[in-house]
This record gives C-alpha cells, sequence and structure tokens, in this order.
C-alpha cells in the first residue's frame, strides 16, 4: 500500500474515533459543557491537558526548529515545560478551590470589578484567536502535502470535526476525545523517533541514542554533528549563538506565559479535587515529557541526516523525498557556482583561499519532522501515522481554545456581565453558537492566513506572561492585594508587552528588529518576562497607596488556600 | 474526609483554627519556595546561566556536554519529579493539618 492509502485510513479511522467519542459524551448543561461536569479523574485530565498544550507547533515544528538552531532551540523545550511546574506549584491547586468555570471568573470575583473581569476577557479571546488560527493551518497544510487535496476542503474537514465535538460536548466531549488524541500523537511522533535512532545510533531510546556514538562507529553523534557544523560554516550545534539574557527572558516569557494560557488553566477546573488538580499537573508535565525530550533527539538525527544527504553531493543525484519537497516549494536550490552540486553551508563558510562560500539550498524548518519517516526511508505505514498524529496534534489544540473563546462569551461577558438574568438552557445555547462561530472564524484565519501567523505566537505568550500569570499569582499569594494594584498592573503590563511587539513585528521594517535596537537586547519573544515584572512592581507600588480589599474578598482568599470545603473556611473567618 | 476528623478538632476554638491554617500556609510557602529554588537551579542556572562552565564537563561514556544536556534534557526530568514530590509533601502537609477533603 502506497504512503497515501495509508494517510487516508490512519486519518479517517482516527476521525472516526473522535467523532464516535463525541457522539457518547454529548453535555447537557453549563457545567457539563464548561467544566465536563467537574468529574474528571486526574490521570485522564493529564492525558487531556497534555493534547491541549501539544498543538501543531510541538508536533511539527518544535523538533524542527531545534534542528536549525541547536542549543538556541533549548528555550522552547524548557519554556514549555517549566510552565508546569509553576502552573502546579502556584496556580491549578488553588484556582480548583476558587472552583469556577474560567480565568476572567477568578480575575472578576478576586478583584471585586467588571473592569478587570473584561480586561481578561479581551485578553483570553485575543490569545486563544491567535493560537487557533496556526491550528487550522497547521490542518489544512497536512491535508495538502499528505492527501494532495487543497488547503481549503483540508480546513473545512477539519472545522466539521471539530465542530461535531466541540459544539455539541463542550468540554465532556473535548476531554474525552483528546485522550483519544494524546495517544495517537504520542504513537505517532514515538514510532519513527524509534525507528530512526535504531538507524542512526542503534539504540530504540532516542533520549539515549542522541548521547551515544553512530551505529557501529566510535565517534559521539553529537561530535559528529558539531564537526560537520563547523566544517560547513554553521555555528556549534551545543552551543547558542543568542545572548545570555536573551535566552534567559525568552524562556521566563515561555514559561509563565504557559502557566497563563487560559486553555491550559480550565483543563483544572475539571477535577473532582484539589489533591487531583495537583496530580494532573504531574501527569501533564510527564506526558507532555515523553514527546520534549524525545524531540532534541530527533532533532540531532534529522540534522544529521539532512547534511548528510544532501551537502555536496550532485544535484542530479538528489533523493526522491527532495523531489517531493521541491514540488510542495519547501526546499530550493539554486546552483549558484553552476558546478551541480549542492552547496549547502552556514553564514561562516570559506572556501580554501578564504572567500565566503554562496548557500544553495533553502530548507523549510517545518518539514523536517513530516519529511523524518522518508529521508530514513521508513516504510510506507509511518508517514501515514504521522500525518495522522499532526492532525490530533492540531485539533486537540484547537478544540480546547475554541471552549475559552466560547465560554468566555457566553459565561463572561453574557452571563456575569451584560444578561445576567439568562436561563442555564439559554447560556448553554449561547455557548454553542459562541463556539460554532469561533470554529467558523478559526476555519477563515486558517484558510486565508494573515501574513504573521509566527508573530502572533510571540504576542500569546507575551501577553499571557504580563497579564494572567501575574494577575493570579498575586491574587493567591498577597492577601492585600487590591483592586486597583491589580488593574493598573494589568494595564502596564499589557501595554508594555502590547506595544513593544507591535512596534518590531508591524510598525518598523524587518531589518530593524535586530538585537541592537532592542531593549537590552531582548527581543519581542521575550519582552513578555519584562512585561511581568512591570505587572508586578506596578500593582504592588499602587496596591500600597490605595485601600485594602474588603473583608469578604480576603476571606475568598484564605479559603482558597486550604483544601477543604468552602463552607469550613467561611466558619473561621467570623471570628 | 471531615468525619474522619479526630474529636479535638471539634473543641477547637476559633484562635487555634485560625493558627492552624496559618501554620498551614507557611509550611505550603516553604515548600512552594525551595521547590522552585530547584527549579530555577536547573533551567537557568545549569542550563543558562552556567552552561558554558558546564559544558567544559562531559557525562561520561556519552556526548553529552553537561550544560547542553540540562538545557535539552536534565530540566525537563526534573521538572516532572519536582511536580510528583509537591503532590506527595502536600498531601501530608494537608493531612498533618487536617485541612484536606
Amino acid at each position: 500500500m502506497s504512503a497515501e492509502a495509508w494517510t487516508y485510513v490512519f486519518v479517517g479511522a482516527t476521525f472516526a474515533l473522535y467523532v464516535f467519542i463525541a457522539a457518547r459524551t454529548r453535555a447537557g448543561s453549563t457545567g457539563e459543557f464548561y467544566v465536563a461536569g467537574g468529574g474528571v479523574p486526574p490521570l485522564a485530565n493529564g492525558l487531556a491537558t497534555a493534547a491541549d498544550w501539544m498543538s501543531a507547533a510541538s508536533f511539527i515544528s518544535m523538533a524542527g526548529i531545534i534542528s536549525f538552531a541547536g542549543y538556541d532551540g533549548s528555550v522552547y523545550l524548557m519554556g514549555w515545560t517549566g510552565g508546569y511546574v509553576l502552573l502546579a506549584l502556584l496556580l491549578a491547586p488553588y484556582l480548583r478551590k476558587f472552583g469556577r468555570f474560567t480565568v476572567p471568573d477568578f480575575i472578576g470575583d478576586r478583584y471585586y470589578s467588571k473592569t478587570a473581569r473584561i480586561v481578561a476577557v479581551i485578553a483570553a479571546i485575543f490569545v486563544s484567536f491567535t493560537y487557533v488560527g496556526g491550528q487550522m493551518r497547521g490542518v489544512g497544510i497536512v491535508f495538502s502535502r499528505f492527501l494532495e487535496v487543497p488547503v481549503e476542503i483540508g480546513v473545512v474537514i477539519g472545522m466539521g470535526v471539530v465542530f461535531v465535538y466541540a459544539v455539541l460536548g463542550g468540554m465532556k466531549g473535548i476531554t474525552y476525545t483528546q485522550v483519544a488524541q494524546y495517544c495517537v500523537l504520542i504513537f505517532a511522533f514515538m514510532v519513527p523517533a524509534i525507528f530512526i535512532s535504531l538507524q542512526v545510533a542503534g539504540t530504540p531510546i532516542p533520549q539515549i541514542g542522541f548521547g551515544g556514538t553512530e551505529a557501529g562507529g566510535s565517534t559521539f553523534l553529537l561530535d559528529k554533528l558539531d564537526g560537520l557544523h563547523r566544517e560547513l560554516g554553521f555555528h556549534l550545534y551545543t552551543e547558542g549563538t543568542k545572548s545570555t539574557l536573551e535566552v534567559f527572558c525568552i524562556t521566563l516569557a515561555l514559561m509563565v506565559g504557559t502557566a497563563g494560557l487560559p486553555h491550559v488553566i480550565i483543563r483544572f477546573y475539571t477535577v473532582p479535587r484539589v489533591r487531583d488538580a495537583r496530580a494532573s499537573a504531574g501527569w501533564a508535565l510527564l506526558f507532555i515529557a515523553i514527546l520534549y525530550t524525545t524531540a532534541p533527539a530527533v532533532a540531532v538525527f534529522a540534522r544529521t541526516n539532512l547534511i548528510e544527504s544532501v551537502a555536496g553531493k550532485p544535484y542530479d543525484e538528489r533523493p526522491e523525498w527532495v523531489k517531493k519537497w521541491e514540488t510542495a516549494q519547501l526546499i530550493e536550490f539554486d546552483d549558484a557556482n553552476g558546478d551541480g552540486l549542492v552547496q549547502y553551508v552556514g553564514p561562516n563558510a570559506v572556501d580554501a583561499s578564504g572567500a565566503p562560500i554562496e548557500n544553495e539550498l533553502i530548507v523549510d524548518r517545518d518539514i523536517m519532522v513530516l519529511a523524518n519517516p522518508e529521508i530514513a526511508g521508513l516504510p510506507p505505514w509511518v508517514v501515514g501515522l504521522v500525518a495522522a498524529g499532526g492532525l490530533a496534534a492540531a485539533l486537540s489544540t484547537a478544540a480546547g481554545l475554541l471552549l475559552v473563546v466560547s465560554t468566555s462569551i457566553s459565561h463572561d461577558l453574557l452571563k456575569k456581565t451584560f444578561k445576567p438574568g439568562i436561563t442555564e438552557r439559554q447560556e448553554l445555547w449561547a455557548a454553542r453558537i459562541a463556539a460554532a462561530a469561533g470554529v467558523g472564524i478559526a476555519g477563515l484565519l486558517g484558510i486565508y492566513p494573515p501574513g504573521f501567523v509566527g508573530e502572533v505566537v510571540a504576542f500569546a505568550f507575551g501577553l499571557a506572561a504580563a497579564s494572567f500569570f501575574p494577575a493570579i499569582v498575586m491574587g493567591i499569594f498577597s492577601r492585600r492585594m487590591n483592586r486597583e494594584g491589580a488593574i493598573a498592573g494589568l494595564v502596564a503590563g499589557l501595554a508594555f508587552t502590547a506595544s513593544y511587539i507591535v512596534w518590531f513585528k508591524f510598525v518598523v521594517d524587518e531589518p530593524y528588529d535586530v538585537p541592537a535596537n532592542h531593549l537590552f537586547g531582548i527581543s519581542p519573544v521575550g519582552i513578555g518576562a519584562v512585561g511581568m515584572l512591570i505587572n508586578f512592581v506596578v500593582a504592588f507600588v499602587v496596591s500600597r497607596f490605595t485601600p485594602p480589599p474588603p473583608a469578604e474578598v480576603q476571606e475568598l482568599v484564605s479559603s482558597i488556600r486550604t483544601p477543604g470545603g468552602a463552607g469550613e473556611a467561611h466558619e473561621i473567618s467570623v471570628s | 474526609m471531615s468525619a474522619h476528623l479526630p474529636p479535638d478538632v471539634d473543641r477547637e476554638g476559633a484562635a487555634e483554627r485560625e493558627a492552624r491554617l496559618a501554620a498551614y500556609w507557611r509550611a505550603n510557602v516553604r515548600l512552594v519556595a525551595q521547590l522552585l529554588a530547584i527549579w530555577f537551579a536547573v533551567s537557568y542556572g545549569f542550563g543558562i546561566l552556567l552552561v558554558d562552565q558546564l559544558n567544559a564537563v562531559r557525562i561520561p561514556g556519552t556526548g553529552f556536554k553537561l550544560g547542553f544536556w540540562f538545557a535539552q534534557q536534565g530540566s525537563i526530568y526534573v521538572f516532572v519529579l519536582l511536580i510528583f514530590v509537591y503532590v506527595r509533601r502536600m498531601n501530608r502537609l494537608d493531612a498533618r493539618f487536617e485541612v484536606g477533603e
């Protein structure tokens, strides 16, 4: 069977599975729609959170980015995992104890302010939409490259599947579909990784393999890769090119942003008890770590394979997979010196006389994971599996994000702000309609992507880091933090971060967006770390000069600090 | 859980109760601070600030430079462990201060 036939089989089978699960888990109340009725076991929530979190970017792009960036790619590995430690230790248990439906719920109640709630709703919707467009695009790309259907049709099929389980099932449908999607995506990521590790390093465990020697040789793979990089004029793979401060700030912004992303936080509202919220953060990170510790190994194998199969080889004898990706215009070759050989070199490459050599091959980073099975010559069914895995990663994240959008509208804006009189049935319908509209907008963003998909990711993390994380942490750990302080901090953090990113990404020309022009050399991706600091400092200072929060809010803080029942905590504060 | 509370808890006065919860919160914050110190050390410390110094050392028998390994592998393993240690220790604190569910 051809790779394409296998892809139809795997994609068809997994889509049927998702729809089947959705049909069995329809939400009948707002509680089921928003938080799956609050009865999800911690292990299942861990699996669902892992799928929710790992997007098309984690599955398709991350190993490729690391493959080209080497050590500098560590910012994604540490940033997108370390955030779970913050989430588990500083946020999840307390938010679970607080026990409402959304993140703006907490901000609005804790800071006794409709303004704060609305700022939080706008930030939540903005963050979620910036993210979801990228997921739909990922769906379209997988369809177009593996099944050779147009991107638009791919997006529409993906929208249809998400529609069925997100709109009908709400959080309940999403949760159990995400459990299935985690299994699909991790299997699809690990199978080729294990195959390639066996081939290249002679061990089935990629995490060990990339620190070992090449199969049948005595050179360590990392030494070999560093050697190839030096020879071809790239920076050393195991050493970075970014400044220490820049690496520090990007890692911090990604970690704190991860902990502040609403679609991840709301997953912790779905478990029955506070101790389950703690445990499910542990399970979630364990399941995420399986992919995240494999990705750097895949990066090393893929990088070595790529260099060895193209660099310095005659163009006419290029492998079959190169031709295929050339058709998709993701590999481009231009024989600058006309010698018929592929000069694949880095910026520091010089020839024997010391003259610079021109690079002739451009390889898109996103193809590394998708092309990996072909580069390594794996059987065709592995290719189909990878396609199904990429779709699982994109769809699971898209559904979680759409749920945030729909609850923000039906719960935070309608029920809690503008139309408090609506019945639960009306609220549930509003949530469904908002989810359906969200699917539609997400699909449009996927079919007609704005030219700045890459830039908006910096936006999503930067804004989450500069807004939600400090506001929630201060709301739990400081009884004295008040409305005035929190709103001032939110506004200062958001305004600083947003204007910095907008300035460098949308106002000035691209050549101006270089370290020399950045504040302390911190790029827009890492500026959320500074925005977070500004938020903390402004909030602290303003709160000292304004009245403390009312007694009932201080009681609320006391109550969320202990896992036991809310009634008990209220009793104490009466004294 | 509350059904299993020892009988003296029922007789506990409001002041004692407040003191007990305050002590629980202090123990909680201390634990979180300790774990976050480790979280910072393995990622920002070993993986970023000290990466060049640690890269002078190799993990014996492998091609891993130590700083590079912490940045791409070690920090993640430690993160997972930290959360499970937190879960265990918090469950024990909950029981000790009788604040569990």
